[in-house]
């Protein structure tokens, strides 16, 4: 086995990949609700947690394990909860507090298809938009994607130290397909992984601000038990923490939570590009899709067809930059989702109209298998 | 009989935070004593000296808003 | 003299609770307790959820976090795991507690971990203005049962303790000396304990059944609370329109957090 970066070989499935991921990654704390496909996450981290010293618990509901994240994360620990689309409907309301109290912590969704209880058993990417939008009110949102075991694993340490570094939830995205297909994973040693850590207060509880208005806009939230008293709370806020009514405070609160998202974008959003540079033909695929398009993406260029592929490994923040580049180059864009279009709106609205956008939408458990891209591609040519 | 009583046992200072009294009645109706009445809206101390310090118009404050010394 | 202004935060007040409401006569008994009890600031939390009595983190200068409707004892639960060696206290209500969150109350008195809740039952949603929740007696007026409640009212420490809490006592807060000891004992209990506080409401429950002003709705705390002794003695007959108030149960269990604490010895690879 040829491998191109030093780390111990193993198999797993991604679901397994994604509870070393969180180990990895300094997570020492999981609350969950068991759920189809994503049960394996918290079933590997049951035995694993209790060994380091970490603690595992199977709570009673969806909402429950959302909000025993959050109160762990404020003791200092990272957190994680691992669910599938029911579930991730059942958390958006907790999730949007760990946006307004700004709370570091990640969410996993395994995705299946819905809506409602759709099918348990096979993958789906129909909850990309919930994921933006699902939760009410306006904040900014950062959720990540993978195609693989080895993706999984590293997006999932990606999400704890982008949660760690912008305080804030962090959703990582994966399907069915992804989280149940055992394949080689490299796990790097310890010292050649990047580990981010939260912020912590370098004033003394006197002079202590929880939500002090700083230039990168991003709170210091001591944990709890080590002497700043502070008050953490769902309702606008002001520095202090406290509930205000100050139209001006509420504003700059409101507004803040977007602006710390998007102020970062471009060390947010990775993009990977296969064959991009001469393309006539965009394709835009992301998560197990992904792997469909790279298949597609050669067998077109075999038959002389000039197709490239942007795959964002970061859905939100939207990789807008990089689809108008590409649109630019291009005659015109493909979709292939397992949804009926949820990106492909994204992606003609941040081409600007400029390219005809083709949705390929798949919406029947089946992964799209690449002929089917490969016709579609043909058909737009 | 005051006078007598001051050397081991000082007189009550019950004091009413108006800004915090939000008037409504509950130290004033379960005085056991009838020091306190209600005057525009608030609590006002009316006779201290016949305060016994059973402490229940402050326990029962639910505005913090009097102490009993 | 009692100094209550070293465990609040002075600035928030006067606090937002209307004139009458024994959330605050409740606040004062918790703080006083806190105090016996030498309880660090530092060290000691405050979770509640939605609601009048969920605004009492706010008020008070420890560590607090005031969270979504039905959700303080999921976060609370989290924030215990993680840190055992915090006190973590619920401050809730009837509807937070056994309406929206009633799955994560009877759960953690299952699970009989180490958080104390008080529980301050008014009989009414208060803060939205007054409609009804699982323990408006039944008959009685809220904005949502105007015609008169026709629901049964839960039984909250009758479900605490059928859930498996180890101490489950009920208070109210006209008896506030009794109240303190009550929450003494629950706040040194190793394992879920609940108070439930029987607390006035004079606004949104009061004005809606004939009892109008606070000294009403306190004076009827005073002439239908029992305790439990007195209770065991009395006949169906003259149990009628009162209620027990006292330790209605204290066991010994397993407690969550030393359990696992347990298993992460176990699982400690050896030396």
């Amino acid at each position: 086995m040829s491998n191109d970066r030093p780390g111990k070989v193993r198999m797993m499935q991604g679901n397994q990949a994604c509870a070393e991921g969180a180990i990895a990654a300094g997570c020492r704390f999981f609350a969950g609700y068991p759920i189809t496909p994503s049960s394996e996450i918290a079933e590997n981290l049951s035995v694993m947690l209790p060994r380091l010293g970490g603690k595992f618990i199977q709570m009673e509901d969806e909402m429950a394990a959302m909000g025993a994240i959050i109160g762990a994360a404020l003791t200092g620990q990272k957190s994680l909860t691992a669910t599938s689309g029911p579930g991730f409907s059942l958390k958006q309301e907790t999730k949007g507090y760990a946006s307004m109290a700004e709370v570091p912590c990640v969410i996993v969704n395994v995705m299946r298809g819905g809506p409602s209880t759709g099918m348990p058993t096979l993958p789906a990417q129909m909850d990309v938009q919930q994921a933006r939008w699902g939760a009410h009110g306006d904040r900014g949102v950062i959720a990540l994607t993978a195609k693989s075991a080895q993706e999984t694993y590293e997006q999932t340490i990606r999400a704890f130290n982008l949660a760690e570094r912008y305080m804030t939830p962090v959703i990582l995205l994966i399907d069915e397909i992804t989280g149940h297909t055992t394949e080689k994973v490299i796990i790097p040693d310890a010292s050649d992984i990047e580990i981010v850590h939260r912020k912590k207060p370098d004033k003394d509880p006197e002079n202590y601000l929880p939500y002090r208005f700083t230039d990168d806009c991003i709170p210091t939230l001591a944990p709890f038990g080590t002497g700043y008293r502070y008050n953490v709370t769902g309702l606008c806020h002001n520095e202090t923490g406290f509930p205000t009514n100050d139209s001006n405070e509420i504003q700059c609160l409101i507004e803040r939570l977007t602006r710390k998202i998007e102020i970062y974008e471009d060390d947010i959003i990775r993009n990977n590009e296969l064959m991009l540079e001469d393309a006539e033909i965009g394709v835009f695929a992301y998560g197990s899709v992904a792997r469909t398009a790279q298949a597609a993406v050669r067998i077109c260029r075999e038959e002389g067809i000039k197709a490239g592929l942007l795959e964002p490994t970061v859905l939100w923040p939207f990789p807008t930059k990089a689809v108008l580049a590409m649109a630019q180059k291009v005659r015109a864009i493909v979709v292939p989702e397992l949804n009926l279009g949820q990106m492909a709106r994204e992606v003609s609205l941040a081409s600007q109209c400029s390219v005809p956008v083709h949705k390929l939408g798949r919406v029947d458990g089946s992964p799209i298998p690449p002929q089917q891209l490969v016709e579609k591609i043909r058909e737009v040519v | 009989m005051a006078g007598e009583q001051s050397a081991s046992k000082k007189p009550a200072v019950i004091t009413v935070n108006t800004n915090w009294c939000k008037g409504c009645e509950i130290c004033v109706a379960f005085c056991p004593k009838d020091c306190l009445e209600m005057e525009g809206g608030k609590c006002r101390v009316a006779r201290p000296d016949d305060c016994i310090k059973c402490m229940l118009c402050e326990l029962r404050c639910p505005d913090f808003a009097i102490t009993v010394e | 003299m009692f100094d209550y202004l070293q465990y609040v935060r002075q600035e928030n007040f006067p606090h937002i609770w209307c004139a009458g409401c024994g959330d605050g006569i409740v606040l004062k008994a918790l703080i006083r307790t806190m105090d016996k009890l030498g309880l660090s600031q530092d060290e000691t939390v405050m979770v509640s959820g939605i609601g009048c009595s969920s605004r009492t983190p706010g008020y008070v200068d420890i560590n607090t976090l005031h969270t979504t409707h039905g959700r303080a004892i999921a976060f609370a639960t989290g924030v215990k795991i993680a840190n055992p060696d915090l006190n973590v206290i619920v401050v809730t209500g009837d509807g937070d507690a056994t309406a929206i969150g009633g799955n994560h109350f009877i759960h953690a008195a299952r699970r009989n971990i180490d958080l104390t809740v008080l529980l301050y039952n008014n009989y009414i949603y208060g803060m939205t203005g007054g409609q009804c929740s699982p323990t408006t007696p039944r008959g009685a007026n809220a904005s949502t049962a105007q015609h008169g409640n026709l629901e049964p009212a839960f039984n909250i420490s009758g479900l605490a303790i059928a859930a498996g809490a180890s101490f489950v006592a009920r208070g109210d807060a006209y008896h506030v000396k009794k109240l303190e000891t009550l929450i003494g004992k629950a706040l040194q209990k190793k394992g879920f304990s609940l108070v439930e506080v029987v607390s006035p409401c004079p606004t949104a429950f009061g004005r809606r059944n004939k009892m109008a002003s606070p000294v009403k709705m306190m004076e009827q705390l005073r002439d239908t609370v029992v305790s439990v002794e007195k209770w065991e003695k009395m006949t169906g007959e003259e149990r009628k329109g009162r209620f027990r108030t006292g330790i209605l149960r204290d066991i010994e269990k397993p407690e969550f957090t030393a359990e696992y604490a347990k298993l992460i010895e176990k699982m400690r690879p050896e030396e």
